[in-house]
């Protein structure tokens, strides 16, 4: 898969070969947004191809997280245009960008803690379960059905990252890593068409970030969406990206394949060159 | 779900807790006629359902949602004036007993509360913050000071002002008390284990994270604070005829956190919890009514001790089914449900 090769997209992006006949996922146009005086954001054009699995990588604080937070509505961008799969989502809210298809997990782990592994995935399939509150009070057939449907769904799911032994433990208990794959499993609920992972092997051994690698080209392969992911680890980045775009100061400084990214001096200049260590 | 274990069936766990509700209901009842239980203890067991039910409609907005209202006393005392003059003067107009009309009663009480449940909680749920607590204490305020004062305004008799509501007729009694608190228990239960419970779970643990999961935050805090108002109304509604008269002073601010504390102390989140705690404290205040005055120092004090031990209240949100404790006698080596919110 590493050896992808990217085709340019009319404009502005380069997306995988396999993915020019379909419309990208994500068209993302001049996005830009100001905290008061602070420019986060400025002018973040990229387009995502509809199973590409891209990276968004730089620098502490070069505003990787603003953008997922743009992306999902958290924050309404200052200036310039989503556009989700052709649909612009410029008046839609957290809640309808995420049943419009875009689904996320979060730097700083937000699980709901004090509910079952179980709970945590069924609230994320909470839009497509069916049922009307009365239908529930009343413990109706289509309660049962859908009730029955929807714990066998979540236990695919978790069984993704073999966590399906673990469907009655509480959420706030998983040890670290868990909770990272609890928190993917959980957007995977809602049926996304593109997952925003945010930092998801921070934290996380070796071993643990190959496995984690291998889970991310399954779920890929498997539901045919596209992954965007923020990552410090280069290794994972570098492994499993087909294009990469990296930021710096708010502002894309390169995009192209992590061969390209890797050998580009302004990149290495201002990330890679620092960071060679790790 | 796959399982090694030996399950309950669903459809014998419900008539399990079905009979044994029955069997509750039949036992008392036949105490109360047999005269073993007297009248002033079965007037006890009244005012302990009736409190039931306004914890456990409280735990829906606090324990649940985790929000913290502190005027469910103005829920209880709409619901009560409501319930009380429709069947009263529906009754009258009618020429049938008041007590016939009990169940349109409760639920026309119910609707009215929850309608002024829906008018504080859209604007007051939207901020942020712990406005819920200043709106809702400032609201039952407002409600008291208005069954107090309406009558002058109208010119006739409504609410029956400083003198309260009197001549209600006694229409609760243990039997449909209890069996509107196994109602009362049984949606609250049904409702929270379903996708929509669910939700309110997860907004109480995650806002940012529900939200991201599609969970539309306004609606399910709404709802769930109508909820509350609904079932609140039900237990005003059952309240005002168990007394008989309904007094406007009653529904103040100690009210309201009187209910609170059964809330707490019962653990949030914990639909046992409510239940016992409000089984204790009313139990305590009916038999102990010469220590009245000291009321809120007793309470002020049982909070601090529990919040000391027993950070998360004295069941946590740990529930009880009757089910998972036969499952575990069937299979020896059953895993235990963990009290999530008790400390070690
Ligand atoms: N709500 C906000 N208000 C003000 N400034 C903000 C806000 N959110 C982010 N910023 C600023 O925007 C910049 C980018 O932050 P962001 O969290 O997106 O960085 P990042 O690339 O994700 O960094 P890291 O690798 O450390 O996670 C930072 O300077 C941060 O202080
Ligand atoms: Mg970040």
């Amino acid at each position: 898969m590493n050896g992808t090769r990217l085709v340019d997209f009319p404009s502005h992006s380069k997306i995988p070969e396999r993915d020019i006949g379909v419309r990208p996922i994500l068209e993302v146009n001049g996005l830009g947004i100001d905290f008061g005086g602070l420019t986060a954001v400025e002018d973040f054009t990229l387009t995502i191809g509809r199973t590409e699995i891209a990276g968004l990588i730089g620098p502490n604080g070069a505003g990787k997280t603003t953008i997922f937070n743009l992306l999902t509505k958290v924050y309404q961008p200052t200036r310039g245009a989503i556009l989700l799969d052709g649909k612009d989502t410029a008046n839609m809210t957290t809640v309808q960008v995420c049943h419009a298809g875009i689904a996320r997990t979060f730097q700083n782990i937000r699980l709901f803690q004090d509910m079952s592994v179980m709970d945590n995935v069924l609230v994320g399939m909470h839009q497509s379960i069916k049922g009307s509150l009365a239908s529930a009070m009343l413990r109706l057939p289509v309660y049962w059905k859908e009730e029955k449907r929807a714990r066998q769904e979540a236990l695919e799911l978790l069984s993704i990252f073999h966590m399906q032994d673990m469907a009655g433990a509480q959420a706030g208990s998983l040890p670290y890593g868990a909770q990272r794959r609890l928190e993917i499993v959980r957007a995977l609920a809602t049926h996304p068409k593109i997952l925003l992972l945010d930092e998801p092997a921070a934290g996380m051994n070796p071993s643990e970030t190959g496995e984690l690698m291998e889970n991310i080209r399954e779920i890929n392969r498997r539901f045919g969406i596209a992954i965007m992911l923020i990552e410090h680890d280069m290794s994972l980045v570098m492994g499993i990206c087909e294009g990469i775009a990296v930021l710096n100061y708010g502002r894309i400084i390169a995009k192209g394949t992590p061969k390209e990214i890797q050998r580009n001096p302004e990149v290495i200049e201002a990330y890679l060159g620092k960071g060679r260590g790790d | 779900m796959r399982d090694k274990y030996k399950r309950i069936p669903i459809p014998v766990r419900y008539l399990i807790n079905a009979l044994l509700c029955a069997a509750f209901l039949v036992i008392v009842q036949s105490f109360i006629s047999g005269g073993s239980i007297s009248r002033y203890q079965s007037g006890i067991l009244v005012q302990i359902g009736v409190y039931i039910i306004m914890a456990v409609s409280l735990n829906i907005a606090t324990g649940y949602l985790g929000q913290l209202p502190l005027g469910h006393a103005g829920f209880m005392s709409i619901g009560g004036y409501s319930c009380a003059i429709f069947m009263m003067r529906l009754a009258d107009k009618m020429g049938v007993e008041t007590a016939d009309l009990l169940i349109p009663g409760l639920i026309f009480g119910g609707c009215v509360t929850a309608l002024f449940g829906l008018i504080i909680g859209i604007p007051a749920l939207r901020l942020k913050g712990d406005y819920l607590a200043i709106v809702t204490l400032g609201f039952a305020e407002i409600i008291r000071v208005f069954m107090l004062n309406i009558d002058s305004l109208l010119g006739f008799k409504f609410t029956g002002g400083a003198g309260g509501l009197t001549g209600i007729p006694r229409y609760s009694n243990f039997l449909n008390v209890f069996i509107s608190v196994i109602l009362v228990c049984f949606f609250v239960h049904t409702m929270m284990k379903s996708r929509h419970g669910r939700a309110i779970l997860a907004i109480r643990d995650n806002e940012i994270a529900a939200e991201a999961s599609g969970v539309n935050i306004s609606y399910y805090k709404t709802l769930a604070f109508v909820i509350s108002a609904f079932f609140a109304g039900i237990g005003g509604g059952l309240y005002a005829g168990s007394i008989g008269v309904m007094d406007p002073t009653k529904f103040g601010f100690m009210e309201s956190i009187e209910i609170l504390v059964m809330v707490v102390l019962g653990g949030m989140g914990s639909m046992l919890g409510s239940i016992s705690a409000a089984t204790v404290i009313t139990v305590v205040n009916q038999v102990l009514t010469s220590l009245s005055e000291y009321r809120m120092v007793i309470y002020a004090l049982l909070l601090i001790v529990v919040m000391m031990f027993r950070p998360k209240g004295l069941f946590g949100t740990y529930d009880f089914s009757l089910s998972h404790v036969m499952e575990r006698l069937f299979n020896r080596d059953f895993p235990k449900r963990k009290s999530k919110g008790a400390r070690k």
